[in-house]
């Protein structure tokens, strides 16, 4: 009997060790996770840094010295590229090695691995849609390119000489709370994070929305809102540029394509604001006759950022600025002679395909007058807590068919992706991109620019460029199909070959410019060109309003110095409300307004038309616009049961400001026939409305950095691993573009010269682990509107008093 | 005095071995100098309760508990003060039931030996 208690006893101790070992539903196993010799606690860092260290790692050729500064950015000092690039690796692995494994998975689609069936449609689709296809493609290319191989490959030794020597008290905190742990890095990893990037940057695509639209609408309806060349516009390439060279012949619209254009044939989404601002200035216009270069990508915001920032030494190369972690270089920064950067061109480099079967075993597809096999992959999705599962994707010429059947889309997921449609998109393509970037940090001069461009595809990115010799310089870059005008705007037919991809525009015939007259080169995701370049990139862009704003700042702006550009990037005034708003208030007929709405409108009237966090004019705009904007296509374009594409805030400025009798004001739900004042007034109402219900009276509570929620939230949107709500400035289409958790994801500023200094902050801190007291050091600056200076060593012991801590990495015997 | 070893062996255990390690212990000195099911319990509930809460805070508060408050925040507790408790309470738990599982393996050999 005793003998029965005791191991009772025993069987619900062990039974409560097994239960708090494992993960018991949605939680983490909490024995795992809570106890402070293995758990989160030993991820608790304090503030002391050790000042030196020396690690003994396998696979480097010579000693490599790591000087870390105050925000603990890595300064790497290498003797050879070797070891450069293997410490590029072991560093970013040190600080960021979750991220590049959820990273990793998450375009690879394996996230159902560590997460399980919840994660399923979401692999199911990144597969489907080819990103593993196109990362294989991509890092057999890159191991074939002799200097890539070489860098991939010491890269992912860094990277793994880390891992190595982790103990699973040390994992990173996200590992223990999805209770994983890493695996070896390999090479395609890093092909995937550039394929995260084009998905980010070019994986979008409105042609299915845009093409419910054509069957509904009609084809002279989708010229007049949807036109090819934008109402207002202040294009990257200014306007007289010359084009020196003899451009192709371009490829004639197919019969199916003008059919659809015709409205006699009926085929069976693209996220706007994903955008960036870069901008140059030559010596004639800076106080100290050198150029200046400023870029400010916007991404999501998050802990970790994107971005990694570090310096990167060797007998061939010494360049600083920030990186991706997962991928070798540096992405955006400057040496002593250049400095270059990036905003998103937004080409049409994803099309859809409609796909005629044979029949019910989808083995052949009708193509050039012929049935045509497809080809099948297989690909399997292993699911934690589940058995695997094997998805087939059919592959056609022109790529894969994501959906082919509409059971495989789940309900609500991947609205834009049209069912029976193959992919063709640049991602799928091999490239070896990286290899621009290794070139770019090595770069002296124009030329050495001009050449560094020619290796990259995709995504493709204005690559802005300004240079000690006094040069600057822009360029719409990337591998840009050969395209008949509006090929992609709709949905294709795919068994036309005259609709495939002809062929490619030359490299060196991308829309490009140099020393302009104006003095300042820039880009803010507006029209690479005017109507004068003959290819065709894209129907249409981001507006005009940050690119005129910057336009406008940079041609007033003489003696120009770093501290100009850093205020320029906190600009917030809204070229959209300098256009609209005083036609807006016209239409309003004061006699009509409450005492509360008469209050609000002579506090817009008056507002300086900037979207800073204190004015209460930005809130009651940006409502009313919104509202505005609805009134006017909601009832035809946002119908339940449709997937339709609405036409942009520059056409609906076009339609307020020159179409004052437009039927488009119209209400079709409604029995009467609503005109533009009808509209105006309305929305003028419902706005008021609206803030009053969700702020009450008009007050600070009505304060645009109250009404706006900013945060930098946690990569994984982790609750509590974020920075909060916090009150900022700015919102989409002002230069500082700041709204929720997108915006400027990093801010730098090269001041070029005899000796270059750079200045640069993004929101959040080098290390990945929230236990660090850099997790968010450098968040504060880049709320306040600051840049650090960038420390920049010329050699290790180059300190400015600026190192906390040298670490040696010694090549193990 | 039971309570004692396993406190001091818990708070060893905690810089080199698994987790669990804390159970094996209070388990193994309440066989050996366990008494009464209720003392045993509590030795074993306290000492591996207050061993983590030592080992936690050696951590936490260089860190002045931030990262503590973080795990708080996930889960829904106000206060990092809330992630200490659980942890030491869980540990508590399996100090607990582990000691009171050996101390009953004692008696049942003790009524055996007679």
């Amino acid at each position: 009997m005793k003998f029965f208690k005791a191991f009772f006893t025993l069987a619900i101790t062990l039974l409560l060790i097994w239960a708090l070992q494992n993960k018991l539903g949605p939680l983490p196993p909490l024995g795992k996770l809570l106890n402070p010799a293995t758990g989160f606690w030993q991820n608790a860092e304090g503030r002391h840094v050790d000042p030196s260290q020396s690690l003994n790692l396998p696979g480097l050729k010579d000693e490599v010295t790591i000087a870390y500064d105050e925000h603990m950015v890595p300064h790497i000092f290498a003797k050879n590229d070797h070891d450069l690039y293997y410490a590029q690796g072991y560093v970013t692995a040190h600080d960021r090695l979750w991220q590049m494994d959820i990273q990793t998975r998450s375009a690879s689609g394996r996230l159902s691995e560590v997460i399980g069936p919840a994660a399923l449609s979401h692999d199911r689709y990144e597969r489907r849609m080819g990103m593993s296809y196109g990362a294989e493609n991509t890092v057999n290319a890159m191991m074939q390119n002799p200097v890539m191989r070489e860098v991939l490959l010491a890269y992912t030794d860094g990277v793994n000489a880390y891992i190595h020597q982790l103990k699973p008290k040390d994992y990173p905190i996200e590992f223990k709370l999805l209770d994983y742990a890493p695996e070896d890095w390999k090479p395609i990893n890093c092909a995937f994070l550039l394929k995260l990037m084009s998905e980010t940057l070019a994986g979008g695509s409105d042609q299915f929305a845009m093409t419910n639209d054509l069957v509904r609408f009609g084809a002279k309806t989708m010229n007049d809102l949807f036109p090819d060349y934008p109402f207002k516009e202040d294009p990257i390439i200014p306007v007289g540029t010359k084009w020196n060279f003899k451009p192709l012949p371009i490829p004639k619209p197919s019969k199916s394509f003008l059919a659809q254009m015709g409205d006699s044939i009926h085929p069976a989404e693209k996220i706007p604001g994903v955008g960036s601002n870069n901008w140059a200035v030559s010596g004639s216009k800076t106080a100290n006759g050198y150029p200046i270069l400023a870029n400010d990508p916007h991404l999501g915001l998050s802990f970790p950022s994107i971005w990694y920032q570090l310096q990167m030494s060797s007998p061939t190369v010494n360049v600083n600025g920030v990186s991706l972690p997962g991928a070798p270089t540096v992405i955006i920064g400057y040496n002593q002679r250049v400095s270059w950067g990036v905003t998103n061109v937004g080409a049409d480099v994803l099309d859809w395909y409609q796909i005629k079967f044979k029949d019910k075993s989808k083995n052949e597809y009708w193509y050039n007058n012929h049935w045509n096999t497809v080809k099948r992959r297989i690909e399997v999705i292993k699911i934690r807590g589940q058995a695997t599962e094997y998805d087939t994707v059919i592959y056609t010429h022109q790529g894969p068919v994501v959906y082919d059947d509409t059971l495989k889309k789940e309900k609500g997921y991947a609205q834009n992706v049209p069912v029976g449609n193959a992919l063709r998109w640049i991602a799928h393509d091999p490239s070896i991109d990286m290899v621009t970037f290794y070139y770019l940090n090595r770069a002296k001069n124009y030329n050495d620019y001009r050449k560094a461009l020619t290796w990259f595809t995709a995504p493709a990115q204005n690559f802005i460029f300004a240079s000690a010799d006094n040069d600057i310089a822009i360029t719409p870059n990337g591998k840009f199909p050969l395209k008949f005008k509006d090929q992609g705007k709709y949905i294709l037919d795919g068994s036309d070959p005259a609709n495939d991809w002809q062929g490619w525009i030359p490299a060196d015939q991308n829309p490009t410019v140099k020393n302009p007259p104006r003095g300042f080169v820039s880009s803010n995701n507006q029209s690479s060109t005017d109507p004068s370049y003959p290819y065709y990139i894209n129907w249409s862009f981001e507006d005009y309003y940050r690119g005129k704003r910057t336009n406008d700042r940079l041609t007033g702006m003489n003696h120009a110095t770093a501290d100009s550009m850093r205020l320029m990037q906190m600009d917030d005034y809204s070229i959209k409300a300098q256009d609209v708003l005083p036609t807006m208030i016209k239409y309003i007929d004061t006699s009509k307004l409450t005492k509360a709405q008469l209050k609000a409108f002579e506090i817009v009237k008056h507002w300086d038309k900037h979207f800073a966090a204190n004015t209460i004019g930005a809130s009651i705009f940006e409502e009313w616009w919104r509202r505005f904007f609805n009134a006017v296509w909601d009832n035809k374009f946002a119908i339940k049961g449709t997937y339709l594409k609405e036409p942009s805030a520059d056409r609906t400025e076009k339609l307020l400001l020159t179409e004052p009798t437009s039927k488009w004001f119209d209400n079709i739900q409604t029995p009467q026939k609503e005109t533009c004042a009808d509209d105006v007034n309305q929305s003028f109402f419902a706005a008021i409305d609206t803030l009053e219900h969700r702020h009450g009276d008009i007050g600070p509570k009505w304060e645009w950095g109250q009404v706006k929620q900013t945060f930098v939230g946690h990569l994984a949107s982790l609750p509590g691993f974020g920075s909060g709500n916090f009150i900022a400035g700015g919102t989409g289409g002002v230069i500082n573009a700041l709204r929720n958790n997108n915006g400027p994801s990093w801010r730098m500023v090269v001041q070029l010269g005899p000796k270059v200094e750079g200045y640069g902050v993004f929101p959040g801190g080098e290390s990945g682990n929230a236990g660090s007291f850099y997790y968010d050091d450098m968040l504060k600056t880049w709320q306040n509107g600051q840049l650090n200076k960038m420390l920049f060593m010329q050699s290790p012991d180059d300190s400015e008093g600026r190192v906390k801590k040298i670490v040696k990495l010694i090549p193990e015997k | 005095m039971l309570f004692l070893i396993i406190l001091i062996l818990s708070f060893i255990a905690g810089f080199i071995l698994p987790w669990w390690m804390v159970a094996v212990v209070a388990f193994l000195a309440a066989i050996i100098v366990g008494k009464t099911s209720g003392k045993s319990f509590l030795s074993g509930f306290a000492g591996v309760a207050i061993a983590w809460v030592i080992l936690a805070l050696i951590k936490s508060i260089p860190n002045e508990n931030i990262l503590a408050g973080r795990v708080a925040a996930l889960f829904q507790l106000p206060d990092w003060i809330y992630i200490l408790l659980i942890t030491s309470i869980l540990g508590g738990l399996v100090g607990g039931m582990a000691a009171w599982s050996g101390v009953l393996f004692r008696k049942a050999f003790q009524k055996n030996k007679r």
